[in-house]
Order: C-alpha cells, then sequence, then structure tokens
C-alpha cells in the first residue's frame, strides 16, 4: 500500500520544488541585484586601495586599521578616537530616541486600538498620525530653526513671561534638538507596528483578564505589552537602523556640530574616498546586524507574525 | 436576411475602407517625415547643455539671458562643491559644461575627463585677467600658498595630464568667477571693529562664531586664524605637513570644546539663515551671503582683515567626451559668457568677472566706480534683482579691485596630506 503513495510522492516532489524555486525566482533576482551584489561590491571596495582621483583594486587592510587607528589609547584631548567616539554619539542617541518613541509610540498606538471605540475614527486618528510626514524630511526639520533658535518663539515666549532672563541655548543645535527632531520624524515608525499586532490581540482575553481581577495595569503588562512584543521588536528594529545611519538629521539640527556614522561616510564618499567609505560602511552594517540579532533573540518574530 | 446580410456587408466595407484610409494616411505621413520632416526637425534639434556645478554660480537670469541670446538651452544641475569634483571623476558623462574649482583640477585632470580648451576657439582668452594668466594684479604678485589658478591653467599639450608652468594655447578651465574670502560679521551685534582673523576664535563671540565645514576650506580658514594668532607661521598653508594640521585641528578642537562654535555650515543657505537670524555675529562667509543677508535689510559686512584674504577661483571646463554640435554650443556658451553681460551681471553681485574690460562696458559708470574702484556709490547701488544694497555715498568693503585681490594671503587648496587631513577634520567634528 505504502509503496505506490511513496512513488507518487517522489514524482511530484521534484516538480513542486521547482514551482517553488519559480516562483521564489523574482525576488531572489532582485535581491540579488540590488542587495547581495551591490553588498559584495561594497565589501570588496573595502579592501581596496586608493589616491586622490582613483581606486586601485587590491587586497590591503589598510583601510580598516586606518579607521581604528589611535583607539588603543585617548587622544591628547582626552577623547577616544573618532571611530570610537562617533560610534558611542551615534548609540547614545539611538537609544535615547528608542526609548522616546517606544513610550510615545506604544502610548499613541495603545490609545488608537483600545480607547478609540469605532473604526471610522480610528482611521481618522491614524491618517492624523501621517500628516508629519506630508512634507519632506528637511522641510520638518528645517521648521524647528525659527521656533527654537535664539531669538524663536519658544525663548521670545519664555522671556515674555519673565521664566528666563538670556536666551536659552542648548534648545537648538544640541543633542536635544537633535532627539526631538528624531522623535518627531520616527515615532510614526513605532506606531504603525505597534498598533498593528494590538488590533490582533482578541479582545476576550482582556475580558478574562478584567473577570480574573486583574487591575488595569497588570491588564497592561501581563496581557497587552507580551502580545504586542513583535510589534515592538519591528518597530524598534525601524528606528534603530534609520538613526544608525542617518546623517541629515543630527547635521542639520546639530548644526554639523554632532558627529554621526553616516556622516563620516558621507565626508568620505564626498572626498572620493571610497574605499575608507566602504569600510567604514561594513563596520556600521556589522553593528547594527548585531543589534538586529540581539532584538529578533528576544522574540521569534517569524513564529508570531 | 438578405437584407441584413447586404447592409452588413455594406458596413463591412464602409469599416475597411475607413481602416484603409487611416492606413493610408498613416503611410503617409510616415511616408512625408521620414522623407522630409524628419531630417529638418533634426537639423534644428535643440541643443541643451548640461550645466554642473554649484547653486551659487547657476543664476536663472544668466541662462534665460543665453537662451535669448542664442537659442541654446542651459540646464543646471546644482550640487555641492565636493560634489562636482566627485561626478567629474566618477561620472563625466553626466554633464555637458563643468562649473568647477580650480583647486579640484589636481583631482580631476589627472583621470584625462576633461578637454584641453583650445584658447584659439576663445575670443577673450588674451584679456582673461593676470590674476590667472601669470598670478599678477595690476603688475604686482599676489599671494599663491594653496592652489593658486596660475600653477594649474594650463596644461602642457591638447592631450596632456599635465600641468604646464607657463602659458600654453591649452587651458584647464575658463575662469568664470572668483573672489577673495573673508570673515561675514553684524557689525550692530558686534559693536566694534573687527581687523583680524584671530577675532573667530575669540572667547568674546563665545557661542556666536561658526566655520564652514568643507574640510578642504575649512582648514584654511582655521589655518588664517591660527597664523593670525602668532601660534605658528606655516611655510604653505595650503598644503600643509601631518605636523601642522594636527596642530590646526587640535586649535579647532579646544575653541569647539570650549563652546565657542554655534554651528558649522556646509551649505550657501545655511551660512545666510545663521547670520540673518542672529544666531551666529562672526562667521565664516561667502560675499554672494552677505549680500544675501544685506538684501534682507539686515546689517552685514564682509570684513576686510589685515592678515589678507582667503581666495578662490571657479571655471568652466569641457567633458572630454563632448563632441560635434553640443561641443560647439559650449564654446560658444563660454565666448558669450566672456563677453560682458554675465560679467556685469556678476560684478553686481560682488563676484569678480574673468574679462574686465567687457564687463565695464555693460555696467554704468557709478556701478563700476562702487564694486571695482572702491569709490562712494554716486547713487543707490542694487542688486540685479533690484534691491538696494548700497545707499548712495557707502563705499564697498574690501576697497578696490586692486586692493582686494592684491590683498590675496593664500588659495583654496588641495594638500598632499589631504586624507589626513580629512580625517583629522573628522576629529574635529566628533570632538
Amino acid at each position: 500500500m505504502s509503496a505506490p503513495a511513496t512513488a507518487t510522492h517522489a514524482a511530484t516532489r521534484p516538480l513542486h520544488t521547482i514551482a517553488a524555486w519559480w516562483q521564489a525566482a523574482p525576488f531572489a533576482l532582485v535581491f540579488l541585484l540590488f542587495f547581495i551584489v551591490p553588498l559584495v561590491l561594497i565589501g570588496m571596495v573595502s579592501l581596496w586601495d586608493f589616491n586622490e582621483y582613483e581606486l586601485i583594486p587590491a587586497v590591503s587592510l589598510r583601510n580598516y586599521l586606518s579607521i581604528f587607528e589611535g583607539c588603543s589609547h585617548l587622544t591628547d584631548n582626552g577623547d577616544f578616537c573618532v571611530t570610537l567616539s562617533t560610534y558611542l554619539s551615534t548609540l547614545k542617541f539611538c537609544f535615547l530616541v528608542w526609548a522616546i518613541t517606544l513610550v510615545l509610540g506604544f502610548a499613541v498606538a495603545y490609545f488608537l486600538a483600545f480607547h478609540v471605540r469605532s473604526s471610522g475614527m480610528q482611521t481618522a486618528l491614524f491618517v492624523l498620525c501621517t500628516v508629519p510626514f506630508w512634507t519632506s524630511n528637511v522641510i520638518r526639520m528645517i521648521s524647528w530653526v525659527p521656533l527654537l533658535g535664539r531669538n524663536g518663539l519658544v525663548n521670545q515666549t519664555l522671556m515674555g513671561i519673565g521664566l528666563v532672563n538670556e536666551p536659552v541655548e542648548w534648545l537648538l543645535f544640541s543633542d536635544f534638538s537633535v532627539v526631538l527632531a528624531f522623535v518627531h520624524l520616527y515615532t510614526m515608525f513605532m506606531i504603525v507596528p505597534i498598533f498593528n499586532s494590538m488590533m490582533r490581540i482578541d479582545r476576550s482575553l482582556l475580558e478574562a483578564a478584567t473577570d480574573a481581577g486583574a487591575s488595569g495595569w497588570q491588564t497592561l503588562w501581563n496581557v497587552i505589552v507580551p502580545l504586542s512584543k513583535t510589534g515592538i521588536i519591528i518597530g524598534s528594529i525601524f528606528v534603530i537602523t534609520i538613526v544608525m545611519g542617518d546623517f541629515v538629521t543630527i547635521g542639520v539640527m546639530g548644526g554639523q556640530q554632532i558627529a554621526s556614522v553616516g556622516k563620516i561616510i558621507q565626508v568620505q564618499t564626498s572626498y572620493l574616498q571610497f574605499p575608507l567609505a566602504a569600510a567604514n560602511a561594513v563596520i556600521l552594517l556589522a553593528v547594527v546586524l548585531m543589534i538586529i540579532y540581539g532584538l529578533t533573540r528576544l522574540v521569534d518574530i517569524r513564529k508570531e507574525l | 436576411m438578405a437584407e441584413f446580410d447586404s447592409d452588413k456587408a455594406k458596413q463591412d466595407s464602409v469599416d475597411t475602407s475607413a481602416n484603409q484610409n487611416r492606413r493610408t494616411v498613416l503611410k503617409g505621413t510616415a511616408g512625408i517625415l521620414a522623407a522630409g520632416v524628419f531630417p529638418a526637425v533634426h537639423a534644428q534639434e535643440k541643443i541643451v547643455l548640461r550645466y554642473l556645478g554649484t547653486a551659487v554660480n547657476q543664476d536663472k537670469a544668466i541662462a534665460e539671458k543665453f537662451k535669448a541670446d542664442t537659442g541654446i538651452e542651459i540646464q543646471y544641475i546644482p550640487v555641492t562643491t565636493d560634489e562636482v569634483t566627485k561626478r567629474a571623476v566618477t561620472a563625466p558623462n553626466s554633464f555637458d559644461l563643468i562649473d568647477t574649482e580650480y583647486f579640484s583640477l589636481k583631482k580631476i585632470i589627472p583621470t584625462g575627463n576633461l578637454l584641453a580648451i583650445d584658447s584659439k576657439r576663445i575670443k577673450n582668452a588674451d584679456k582673461i585677467t593676470t590674476l590667472f594668466t601669470k598670478g599678477e594684479v595690476a603688475g604686482k604678485a599676489v599671494g599663491d600658498q594653496g592652489t593658486a589658478p596660475k600653477k594649474v591653467m594650463f596644461l602642457e599639450g591638447a592631450g596632456s595630464k599635465k600641468f604646464s608652468a607657463t602659458p600654453t594655447q591649452f587651458m584647464t578651465l575658463i575662469p568664470t568667477v572668483y573672489n577673495a574670502d573673508t570673515l561675514g560679521i553684524r557689525p550692530d551685534l558686534i559693536k566694534r571693529p573687527i581687523d583680524s582673523w584671530k577675532e573667530l576664535l575669540n572667547p568674546e563671540f563665545k557661542g556666536k562664531a561658526a566655520i564652514l565645514n568643507i574640510p578642504s576650506i575649512g582648514i584654511m580658514d582655521a589655518a588664517m586664524v591660527v597664523e593670525s594668532m602668532g601660534i605658528h607661521k606655516y611655510k604653505d598653508k595650503g598644503n600643509m605637513t601631518k605636523a601642522e594640521i594636527d596642530l590646526t585641528i587640535k586649535t579647532l578642537i579646544e575653541a569647539k570644546k570650549a563652546g565657542q562654535f554655534r554651528a558649522l555650515w556646509k551649505d550657501f543657505n545655511e551660512s545666510v539663515n545663521l547670520m540673518a537670524s542672529g544666531e551666529v555675529v562672526i562667521q565664516s562667509m561667502w560675499s554672494p551671503a552677505v549680500t544675501a543677508v544685506r538684501s534682507k535689510g539686515i546689517d552685514c559686512v564682509f570684513q576686510p582683515l589685515k592678515e589678507g584674504y582667503r581666495a578662490w577661483a571657479s571655471g568652466f571646463g569641457l567633458p572630454a567626451t563632448l563632441s560635434g554640435k553640443k561641443l560647439d554650443g559650449a564654446y560658444e556658451f563660454i565666448n558669450w559668457f566672456l563677453d560682458g553681460w554675465a560679467g556685469a551681471y556678476l560684478n553686481r553681485q560682488g563676484y569678480y568677472s574673468a574679462v574686465l574690460e567687457t564687463a565695464k562696458a555693460k555696467m554704468e559708470a557709478y556701478e563700476w566706480a562702487y564694486w571695482m574702484e572702491g569709490k562712494p556709490a554716486a547713487q543707490d547701488i542694487k542688486s540685479p534683482q533690484g534691491d538696494v544694497i548700497a545707499k548712495a555715498g557707502a563705499v564697498r568693503d574690501g576697497g578696490s579691485y586692486e586692493q582686494r585681490m592684491g590683498g590675496i594671503a593664500c588659495w583654496n587648496a588641495v594638500m598632499d596630506e589631504n586624507e589626513y587631513m580629512v580625517r583629522k577634520w573628522n576629529e574635529f567634528v566628533a570632538a
């Protein structure tokens, strides 16, 4: 009895596999062309040598060594080397922005998912959240300047009501303004996935929790947060990868005075130091991948989705 | 049934004849197009020149006037100073005309991506100011530290990648605009005379100073400051040794840590905003930015300093692959540019043009006296857009052309230690 069945199975299996390969082919090709190939090229160029005007194919670790040159000791000014201090500063922003967008995004998503009853209202409010995205990224950032500047609206108000005598300087071109702009720009990336996973939570679970005598906070912490984990992790991945690679926001809001890894790469490419930039990009990629690996260890996204 | 059939047949025949008609017409048109119209259209095909350069030099009025005069269209590709060089090296087919700074030539010429410009095809070639050809203003030599244009102005031959020390028939770039940069200040907020580069790092302006964040130019401004503070005397500010770069950057880092800088800027408009909003009262600046602040009715001066100026110059180059009609069109544009109208237009913005003679012919006598001779304005001076930028009786900052260009201390440059310098500059930004 089982022999014929196995035979049929064996006969259909290769066909089935081929069909599956065909189905996966288009996307695999796109990935290969626009992701794998460029990535391999970057890895390759990072090993090349260069001068003012040409790239010289080679296999040398010169670029990596020059990135970490001087990192074994502090500089004369008592700082870490450029690479270390830049990564530390970028990671700091990453952490701050992640923490703030997480709290904000979770709160907004919670409100949208559980407090707004009608689905029409939900959609309307959701669209409202995307309003900041109707203008360009750069305009959104630049519009902070007249607000936070030395003679800006905030300072004028503070001085007008007599809270301060001199303009508050740290409002603009500071860590504060950079974080503010990031939060303004990227909270949306936290809201969407968290809202999405909250909408999948079976409402009867909440009722069950209440029936079992759980307080509001207990329900939140023991039911909603664990069930929203996927959304939280996906949102975190969005925010962290964007902030790690950003150089425009940090440039504009930091008055070009705050270093970021992206900025260093950009400066190097504009001075035709492509191999150095490539080496930096490889290191940045490695760091980001490690963070994402760590995050996915917390939640098995594929299983949860 | 029969009736119906015949009707249908009629209809069919109508359909076919209509179809045939359409087909014949199409064929006919195709024939006409193929035989006559197409070549004619082709011959009149408009020449469009893709002009790669920085936004500062890409004025809409210049393109419009040129099109009105010659029918050739200019398509601007505005990018940053560094990006111009990058494109010239990596994508030489993406433009038909390049407007780049002279110091970039050290990177571009060795790639062979630029065509040697035949000065025989440039009508006013022999009238180009001696600042470029000999490094002299009114017969007197000016500072040549850094990449002075005379060092990279000529090539040894038509296909050469080597700069010639003496004038030849083949030019690398035809100068468009040049100027001598210095610090911009807000006299209304500073309220005392400023006469030295060292004021940029004066603690008095703590949190109200800015320097530009284009490493190769910013380092030169920093060098002017370091020298004026008496910390170090450079042999050549445009070609520092590693030790000199270390010293310069160390000085900048110390100032930054002390909170001297409100911001660094990279884009022309950023510098205008910083100054106009009062965030900054003293900073590295470019002359059209000063003009832009002034045209908002805010007092801003491009302050002449006793140590002299940091000069820059940019010019037109042609990509090596350019040929035929486009090449002719590009030469026509360059000739038109040197012919006076554009020169006068640029001079009125506070720049200087390559051929002074022709520009003078297109300017009013009182304008020439104010902009070029350093005399008090006989009547209100207006920008090309019509805004009053200087009242009657005012004198241009920096004085006459001879005074100003004669005061050049160094030129924008690419150093031998460029890679090291960029790395150290990143250290300054990260500090």
